[in-house]
């Protein structure tokens, strides 16, 4: 940890204590709205750095991810309702159950040597699977949604993660904060380096002794893991959970935006990735409703249009530009 | 003279092609051993079942003692072989001191100590001054000698040599061949090559195996082996020709 705060550069250090700082001060001053959007900057920035430290680190394409949030969502949700255990502990069962899945998907596709897209066509049928699944499980209310009751007289209990925005605004920050401290950690460890060499080249790899197998297993239920909290926070801060939009395609593609307009494999890639997609997509949101137009696939055009641009004009993603133009790359890994 | 490596009646066949037919040989501790032949003698079919990239259909690898036929090319190296690729294989997005960390990392869990015998590979390899390259973008003789500083780097007990000489001006060859003998010389590296440029191996060789339609034509000394009339005939007499 000490390690790690040496490696960022002088100005570095003063760019992330002055924005923490903000963050942590910026509830005195902003309104309900601003709160909430940068609250789902933060999910988007952890959630995104969940599936970065698989895509980014490992080289493993999933473009399923939505499968660990809604499974840790629902986990977490249905101890809650059922049994009565807060989400504190619940969190645990969801990454248990998240990681779990995880590691059967890992282990099809990578034992089987299903690789590249073909694996991303795994991870996305099993999502699929799940949520055709959930439509059809009593359990969960099937497709009619799963809600959580908003008690009037249990909103004080932030320890079971009821409360209102600014509590969620600043667990959002915290998992936001805790996600890049982690991933910066993994990567300059053993593991790390171990990721890097199979996503360059996997042959090669294997060649200098690394078992890839056991390598990308790692990456995926970690990454799992790490997603299915980011469910749990879903849940209990929207309070509802349909399966047809928590699981849905559009939810994976979504989560992965973000590492990729900021930078694959860097640790403030997804963060900045966040900070610039969330914003642009509300204010889009905020204006089409207020011109009046019914347009339900303006936001997903809209992404459409961004990803080309940043892709053809950065390809390595927004944050390696400007961290080499404001001097604040560190030394690598 | 107790052999750190040896096949027994390696065989490979692909679809009716006998790629490797029989081959018996063995290699010292601290020996320099060179596999040659003309194209598609089999040398790289008979590397690739030492390196665990191909399984052999018959005979056996013996490697310190303990057969390693079969295993996989990871476990193979966590046993002590390390291996180059004739086609370089690097990371090509990392520099060059983490292409050679990553080899270090199989015998050092710590960081710090990776690092530091990552550089003194690096040094052996006259590669310290590029360690901060991305490594794609090196020329092809500085590719070729970080493809054998990163296998250097796992410690191996031996280290196979896919055609490391391949592509190299004269200049580039003699500097490898210096590197290598020095190598051998300092750390009593055994050495297993499939080369195809003569001057390398009979700089280097203490024994030769000749190849040819994946049988073994010739074994000795190199100085004998480019003597025997079936050596020149089938390779050194083509290439000559050529």
């Amino acid at each position: 940890m000490i390690a790690l705060w040496r490696s960022v550069t002088p100005r570095g250090r003063i760019v992330i204590a002055l924005t923490l700082a903000a963050l942590l001060a910026l509830p005195l001053a902003a309104d309900r709205y601003v709160l909430s959007v940068l609250t789902l900057i933060f999910y988007f920035a952890y959630v995104g750095q969940a599936w970065n430290l698989m895509m980014g680190y490992a080289g493993q394409l999933s473009l399923g991810h939505a499968l660990y949030v809604g499974v840790g969502g629902y986990v977490a949700a249905l101890m809650w309702l059922k049994l009565g255990i807060g989400p504190w502990l619940g969190v645990f069962a969801a990454v248990a159950v998240a990681s779990a899945f995880g590691a059967v998907i890992g282990w099809l596709g990578f034992r089987f040597g299903v690789a590249g897209v073909y694996f991303a066509l795994l991870t996305i049928a099993f999502a699929e699977f799940t949520r055709i699944g959930f439509d059809h499980l009593e359990l969960t209310g099937g497709a009619a949604g799963l809600f959580l009751p908003f008690e009037e007289k249990r909103m004080a209990e932030w320890w079971n993660l009821r409360g209102g925005q600014l509590l969620f605004y600043y667990l959002a920050l915290a998992l936001a904060s805790g996600a890049v401290v982690l991933v910066a950690l993994m990567a300059r460890s053993r593991l790390g380096y171990r990721w890097r060499a199979v996503r360059e080249d996997e042959v090669a790899a294997r060649a200098l002794g690394i078992d890839a197998f056991a390598v990308k297993m790692a990456a995926v239920i970690i990454s799992s893991a790490m997603t299915a909290v980011g469910g749990v926070f879903y849940a209990f801060y929207y309070n509802n959970l349909f399966p047809s939009q928590v699981f849905e395609i559009s939810r994976s593609i979504e989560l992965i935006l973000a590492p990729i307009v900021g930078g694959l494999g860097t640790v403030f890639g997804p963060v900045i990735g966040a900070f610039v997609l969330t914003p642009l997509g509300e204010a889009l949101s905020a204006a089409t409703t207020r011109l009046g137009i019914d347009a339900p696939g303006v936001k997903a055009v809209f992404y459409g249009v961004i990803l080309i641009v940043i892709i053809s004009a950065l390809p390595n993603g927004v944050w390696p530009r400007l961290a080499a133009l404001f001097g604040l790359k560190g030394r690598p890994p | 003279m107790t052999a750190l490596l040896a096949a027994a009646n390696l065989s490979k066949r692909f679809a009716g092609l006998v790629a490797v037919d029989q081959v018996s040989f063995a290699v010292a501790a601290s020996e320099i051993f060179a596999v040659i032949g003309p194209n598609g003698a089999g040398k790289t079919t008979l590397f690739a079942m030492i390196a665990g990239a191909l399984a052999p259909d018959d005979g056996t690898v013996t490697f310190a003692g303990a057969r390693i036929d079969g295993l996989t090319p990871d476990a193979v190296c966590r046993r002590g072989i390390a291996r180059t690729f004739q086609i370089v294989r690097p990371f090509p997005a990392l520099s060059v001191e983490d292409n050679v960390v990553i080899g270090a990392l199989l015998r050092r869990a710590d960081m710090p100590s990776a690092r530091a015998h990552a550089r003194a590979v690096l040094e052996m390899l006259d590669l310290a001054d590029k360690r901060g390259a991305i490594a794609s973008s090196l020329t092809l003789p500085d590719r070729k000698r970080l493809e054998v500083a990163r296998a250097l780097a796992t410690d191996p007990k031996l280290l196979l040599l896919d055609e490391v000489m391949a592509g190299l001006r004269p200049t580039e060859t003699d500097r490898m061949v210096a590197i290598l003998k020095r190598l051998n010389r300092d750390t009593g590296m055994t050495i297993l090559l499939i080369e195809h440029v003569m001057r390398a191996v009979m700089a280097l060789a203490s024994r030769v195996l000749v190849l040819h339609h994946g049988a073994t034509i010739a074994q000795g000394a190199p100085e004998a082996v480019v003597r025997e009339p079936a050596v020149i005939a089938s390779y050194l007499g083509v290439e000559a020709a050529s």
